[in-house]
C-alpha cells in the first residue's frame, strides 16, 4: 500500500457503443434488424485503446473536448461500464462523484436518502448512525432534513449528494465536472475537503473544463481526442499543448 | 459460488434499505399506511364474495377463506413480478454511477412485497374468526408454500428485469399475461367448474400447485401428499436457477439500454 504504486491500471481499453441496437427498442425491429443484418451496422467507438497507469496519491486529470470519451473511461475505472476489449485494475475502494445524487429517491427526505445513499456505498446502518452529523453539518442541510428531496434545489441535492460521497475517505476519488455546481463558497469547501483526502493518500480523478481548476489540484494530466489518448504526462505540459490543439483548430477554421 | 455469496452479503446493507425505501415510499402520505395492506385484501374479498355468491353461484364451503388464500398468494406473485420488472430500469440513474450488483434491484422489490404479503396474512386470520373456521394444526406449515412461492417470484421477476430492458414491450405484454394467468389460476373458482379440456393447463400452472399446497393446510387442515411437496420444490430452484443464469447472462450491457 505504499505511495507510488500503480493503483489503476487501464490496459488497451476500448468502448464500442453500437448506436443502430440503441434503437431497437421493440421486438419486431429487432428481429427486422436482425434479419437484415443491421445489429452490428452503425459503430461508435467512444475510447480506442487507451492504455495508463495512475499510481496511489496522484491526482490525474482528464481534459479534451466534449465527447473525446472523458466520462466514458471514468464510467469504466468505476465499473459502471464494462469495456468492449482490453482490460482495468483497480486496487481500492472508489468514491464516484459521477452525477452527484443521482442514486436518491424523490419521494424520500434527506435523512431517508443518506441512509438509502450510504448503504449503495456498501455502509450498513449503525455506520451510517455514526457519521450522520458530519455528513449533515458539512451539507448544511439541517434547517431541511425531513424535507423530501424532489423539493431541494440542485444545489443543495449536489451538496448532500458530495457530503455523503466524501464522508468516508475512500482510496480513489473519481470526480466528474461536479464543481460547476453548488455556489462559489461551497464549491471552495468541496476542493477543501478534496485536497484534505488527497494529503490523506486519496487517489484523484478529475474531469474538469476549467484549465485553472486542473492546474490547480492536479499533477498528471491526460488528454483524450475522439476516443484516442494523445499525451499524457505532467499536467502543465499537457494542458498547454491541449490549449494550442485548440488554438490552431479554432484560426483554421 | 463462494464468491458471488460473499459478494451478496456486501451489499445486504443495500438491500434492506432498498426494501424499507420500497415500504415507506408505497404508502407515503396515506392516512392508513401499512393498514392498507390488511385492508385491501379484506375489501377485496368482500367485493369478489358478493359478485360470485350472487352471480355465478360457485358451490364452495366457506367460500371467503378460500377466495382470499388464492386471491393473497396471487396478489402478492402479481405485485411482485410487476414491480421487479421495472426495478432496473427504474434504477437506472443509481446503475449509470456506481457499480451495484444489479440482481439487487428485483430481488429487493420481491422482498418487499413479501414483507406486504405478510401483513396481509392477517386478513386471512380475521377471515377465519368471523367465518368461525376452524384451526388445524397445519396452519404452522404456512411459511413451507410462501417460501416457495417467494423463490418463484424471485425467478420469474429477475427474467422480466432483465428482458424490460432489452425490450420495453414486455411491460405492456405482461399485463395481458398475467390477466389470462389469473383466469387460469383457481382463485374464485373451484376446480371442478372447469371444462375438461382445460384440466392440464391448470395442473401444469405453478401458482396453482402453490395455492392448492396453501389451501390445503389452511382451509381443509391436510398435509400435502409428497408429489405436490416435490413439485414446488422443483418448480421453485428451476424457475430460481433460471432466472439467474438469465439476468447474469444480461446485466453486463444493461447500462447500454437503460
Amino acid at each position: 500500500m505504499n505511495k507510488g504504486s500503480p493503483i489503476i491500471e487501464v490496459r488497451n481499453v476500448s468502448m464500442r457503443f453500437n448506436l443502430a441496437t440503441e434503437k431497437t427498442d421493440t421486438v419486431k425491429e429487432y428481429i427486422v434488424k436482425l434479419l437484415k443484418r443491421q445489429l452490428m451496422f452503425n459503430e461508435f467507438y467512444a475510447l480506442r485503446d487507451v492504455s495508463l497507469t495512475v499510481n496511489r496519491g496522484e491526482a490525474v486529470a482528464l481534459i479534451g473536448a466534449n465527447g473525446s470519451g472523458k466520462s466514458t473511461l471514468l464510467k469504466c475505472i468505476a465499473g459502471v461500464l464494462y469495456p468492449t476489449t482490453g482490460s482495468i485494475q483497480v486496487r481500492g475502494s472508489i468514491a464516484p462523484l459521477i452525477e452527484l445524487g443521482a442514486g436518491f429517491d424523490p419521494d424520500l427526505t434527506a435523512r431517508e436518502n443518506i441512509y438509502l445513499n450510504g448503504a449503495v456505498f456498501g455502509h450498513d446502518r449503525e455506520f451510517m448512525d455514526e457519521h450522520f452529523k458530519s455528513i449533515v453539518d458539512f451539507a448544511e442541510l439541517w434547517d431541511f432534513i425531513d424535507v423530501p428531496v424532489k423539493n431541494f434545489s440542485s444545489g443543495m441535492v449536489a451538496r448532500l449528494g458530495f457530503s455523503i460521497a466524501t464522508e468516508v475517505s475512500a482510496d480513489i476519488l473519481v470526480v466528474d465536472e461536479i464543481l460547476a455546481v453548488g455556489d462559489f463558497r461551497f464549491q471552495q469547501k468541496c476542493k477543501e475537503r478534496m485536497a484534505d483526502m488527497m494529503k490523506g493518500g486519496t487517489t484523484l480523478l478529475f474531469v474538469s473544463h476549467s484549465e485553472e481548476q486542473v492546474r490547480e489540484l492536479c499533477q498528471k494530466a491526460v488528454w483524450l481526442q475522439r476516443g484516442e489518448l494523445m499525451m499524457w504526462g505532467s499536467c502543465a505540459s499537457v494542458v498547454e499543448s491541449y490549449l494550442a490543439a485548440q488554438e490552431i483548430g479554432r484560426r483554421s477554421q | 459460488m463462494k464468491q458471488a455469496w460473499q459478494h451478496f452479503l456486501q451489499y445486504k446493507p443495500l438491500l434492506k434499505e432498498l426494501v424499507r425505501r420500497d415500504l415507506k415510499v408505497k404508502y407515503r402520505r396515506s392516512f392508513l399506511g401499512y393498514i392498507w395492506s390488511l385492508l385491501n385484501p379484506l375489501l377485496m374479498m368482500c367485493v369478489m364474495t358478493l359478485v360470485f355468491s350472487y352471480m355465478f353461484r360457485f358451490d364452495i364451503p366457506n367460500y371467503p377463506l378460500y377466495l382470499i388464500t388464492g386471491q393473497t398468494l396471487w396478489t402478492f406473485f402479481n405485485e411482485s413480478t410487476n414491480m421487479s420488472m421495472y426495478s432496473v430500469l427504474q434504477n437506472g440513474a443509481l446503475i449509470k454511477k456506481v457499480y451495484i450488483p444489479k440482481f439487487i434491484f428485483p430481488i429487493s422489490r420481491v422482498l418487499s412485497s413479501f414483507v406486504t404479503m405478510s401483513f396481509s396474512l392477517v386478513a386471512i386470520l380475521v377471515v377465519m374468526v368471523f367465518s368461525k373456521s376452524p384451526f388445524y394444526w397445519t396452519i404452522l406449515l404456512f411459511p413451507v408454500p410462501l417460501f416457495f412461492l417467494l423463490l418463484f417470484a424471485m425467478g420469474i421477476g429477475m427474467v422480466l428485469s432483465a428482458l424490460s430492458v432489452y425490450f420495453r414491450d414486455i411491460t405492456h405484454l405482461y399485463g395481458v399475461l398475467t390477466l389470462a394467468w389469473m383466469y387460469l389460476t383457481p382463485i374464485f373458482y373451484p376446480v371442478s367448474a372447469l371444462p375438461e379440456e382445460v384440466l392440464p393447463v391448470i395442473l401444469g400452472n405453478p401458482m396453482y400447485a402453490y395455492i392448492t399446497f396453501f389451501r390445503e393446510i389452511v382451509l381443509y387442515g391436510t398435509v400435502p401428499e409428497p408429489i405436490l411437496w416435490l413439485k414446488c420444490v422443483l418448480i421453485s430452484l428451476t424457475t430460481l436457477a433460471l432466472g439467474l443464469v438469465v439476468f447474469r447472462k444480461m446485466q453486463r450491457n444493461f447500462i447500454l439500454y437503460i
